[in-house]
């Protein structure tokens, strides 16, 4: 976990000094943007230098940076996890540059609780409450009468801004009590061997380990989060600079491909093709 | 050649004289130089070590002040709200200073009584032979890497904890606290009886005190037992976890240097004591201990440092939650130390801002590194002041 991180901070600081001089031309793509997006940006990166031998380099910075990259021509790709805002593409227009929007996966968060657990739907609303502290005890919802053992995922994390966003809205914290977990695979663990717990991962990461719930009475499956149906999804988005070519076009038809495919639910995400 | 083949003695020590002579005042100039050349390659190595630590505290230092410029300190220590991705974000530390503080105080108190016992038994107590096998083995604990400690704590200790923490709990219980209690019983029943004057009446009164305060000791071992046994652990990730794996990591560190510490005494000391009429336990507690305090003082420093300091662990297993437990002292709930927060925190984004949410982190790893270099600044001088009152002077 610690090297995992090194390794990302690395990655992000040495992309860094390479977007100051980022070029658009070239054997070189340079990204930027949503920290969201930003796993399967790198995992494409390493595949596509395995594949092509081109340098990806992938910064996170955030969605709203990515968008201010590509506005300045800093960056090839804008990887975003919210589509691009009306002053956002005013601005590109202003300068010439014409965003074009990507659909590259969907994200969709699974919501787990132990597989004893007899909940099997929560609302938005009930979970909204649950997380911000107002809702204690499983029996509020529906359960037996055990406190709840709340769990999220660190400030930092992609996973934790979509919920965050999805869920909470912009205004509810997350109650001080909620406990965090590093990973995906960290909130998994502690949700698969504690009775009480709930938590939210990535829904590609759900396994038999975990129970996932219905959410406002709609199932998670890849089926309902592709419809939209699914509440706690959303698309993420790389946007390029006018219709893309050559490198960049190859880069972004990556989730068509088989292996792109296979990358992104390796990452925890639902492809859109 | 002919010196060597000792033909003439006389010729041959002469001549060896005046050689020598000639020869150490070209080698003298080189010895001296090579002297000199190595005191300073020792110095600059030696200053090297010094001003990695300065730098490391100028560095961390310059990045911290950005914060409390920003910020200000109020809000970092009086406010335990830890949000610190809001808009706008909020970096209420006192939760997480005071998690820091819980879990090092918790594992002080488990490893430090252990780690003084476990160095005095193998020290004083043990045969020698025993001691050569058991010493390698605690020292082993520290070779254990600490993300397979966190591991362990995470998927092994914390389910084990909420499936049976309560009766896991009693058992701790009932064998830490039965032995105390006994004697505790013995040495107030002795107090109490030693006023009386005739032997007969003591004696009788010795047991009947002794019986009386040994049923109160029962009620309480029997009562806080199933107190804790029926205590329910509603999640393993908390203080209590971390506290016992941390005093795990500590121990080695304790128990090896308090060990030296008691042998460096030395056997006049305990031969002198012996020689007076003193018992072992005597001769421990009364000469022993007292000339290894200074040692044993720095073996505990060293330990609790290594608690603090410790990341991995608290990272995984602490749950990270950065409240403040309720009430104050609740080892079962979850909270969240400096040392995890820095390293969950320290993520890919906002190393790009140079933002206060990146500098908040610097000003913990400051806090971090001033209260380490206190307390090693405090262990310094109580071990100086304990070898002048011991040297008498």
């Amino acid at each position: 976990m610690k090297m995992f991180r090194k390794i990302m901070f690395g990655a992000a600081v040495m992309s860094l000094m390479a977007a100051g001089d980022a070029s658009a031309a070239g054997n070189k793509l340079v990204l930027d943007g949503s920290t969201t997006v930003g796993p399967i940006a790198k995992a494409f990166a390493s595949y596509f230098k395995k594949t092509t031998g081109v340098d990806v380099t992938v910064s996170e910075s955030g969605s709203g940076n990515g968008a201010k990259s590509l506005i300045n021509k800093t960056c090839d790709i804008a990887n975003m996890s919210r589509s691009m805002k009306e002053n956002e593409i005013a601005a590109a227009k202003s300068k010439g540059v014409n965003p074009v929007e990507h659909v590259i996966a969907l994200d969709g968060l699974a919501v787990i609780v132990h597989p004893g657990n007899r909940v099997n739907n929560l609302s938005r609303k009930q979970i909204r409450d649950i997380y911000s502290g107002r809702v204690t005890n499983w029996s509020a919802v529906g359960g037996p009468n055990a406190p709840i053992v709340v769990i999220q995922r660190e400030s930092n994390s992609g996973t934790q801004d979509s919920f965050k966003e999805l869920v909470m809205g912009k205004e509810l914290p997350i109650s001080r009590r909620a406990e965090t977990q590093a990973s995906n695979g960290a909130v998994k663990s502690r949700v698969a061997s504690t009775p009480t717990a709930i938590g939210f991962i990535g829904h590609g990461f759900v396994d038999g380990s975990v129970k996932a719930l219905d959410v406002d009475g709609v199932e998670a499956t890849v089926q309902t989060v592709k419809s939209g149906k699914y509440p706690i999804s959303r698309p993420l988005f790389m946007y390029t600079n006018g219709q893309p070519t050559g490198t960049v076009k190859q880069f972004i038809d990556l989730p068509k491909s088989v292996d792109g495919k296979k990358i992104i639910s390796e990452v925890g995400f639902v492809n859109k093709y | 050649m002919q010196n060597s083949s000792g033909m003439s003695d006389d010729g041959a020590s002469k001549q060896g004289r005046s050689s020598v002579f000639i020869v150490s005042a070209r080698k003298r100039k080189l010895q001296k130089i090579s002297q000199k050349s190595g005191e300073a390659t020792l110095f600059l190595i030696a200053s090297f070590v010094a001003i990695v630590v300065l730098f490391i505290f100028w560095f961390v230092a310059r990045d911290a002040v950005p914060f409390f410029r920003l910020q200000g300190f109020q809000e970092f220590f009086t406010s335990s709200g830890w949000y610190p991705a809001d808009d706008p974000p909020r970096f209420g530390a006192l939760a997480i200073i005071y998690g820091s503080l819980m879990v090092t105080v918790g594992s002080a108190l488990i490893a430090v009584p252990m780690g003084i016992i476990a160095s005095i038994c193998l020290s004083d107590v043990l045969p020698f032979t025993v001691r050569q096998y058991v010493k390698p083995v605690i020292e082993m604990l520290a070779a254990i890497p600490s993300v397979a400690y966190g591991f362990f704590a995470l998927v092994v200790f914390a389910p084990l904890l909420q499936n049976s923490g309560g009766p896991i709990l009693m058992w701790a219980w009932w064998i830490i606290a039965a032995p105390f209690l006994l004697l505790l019983v013995i040495v107030v029943s002795d107090l109490l009886t030693a006023p009386l004057a005739k032997e007969s009446m003591k004696k009788t009164a010795h047991i009947g005190v002794g019986m009386l305060f040994g049923a109160v000791a029962l009620v309480l071992l029997y009562f806080v037992g199933n107190q804790l046994h029926g205590l329910e652990i509603m999640s393993g990730t908390n203080a209590l976890n971390v506290s016992i794996i941390l005093s795990f990591m500590a121990l080695p560190t304790i128990v090896s240097v308090s060990e030296d510490a008691l042998q460096a005494v030395g056997r006049e000391l305990r031969e002198g004591s012996y020689a007076l009429g003193a018992t072992r336990a005597e001769t421990i507690v009364k000469t022993v201990l007292p000339a290894a305090s200074s040692g044993i003082l720095a073996a505990v420093i060293l330990g609790i440092m290594r608690a603090l300091g410790e990341t991995m662990v608290v990272w995984m297993a602490s749950g990270n939650s950065s409240h403040i437990p309720d009430p104050f002292f609740n080892y079962l709930d979850s909270v969240r130390t400096l040392t995890a927060t820095i390293a969950g925190d320290m993520g890919e984004a906002d190393q790009v801002t140079g933002s206060a949410r990146f500098h908040v982190l610097f000003a913990m790893g400051l806090i971090l590194l001033v209260v380490s270099f206190v307390s090693n600044l405090i262990s310094e001088r109580i071990v100086v002041r304990q070898r002048k009152i011991l040297s008498g002077q």
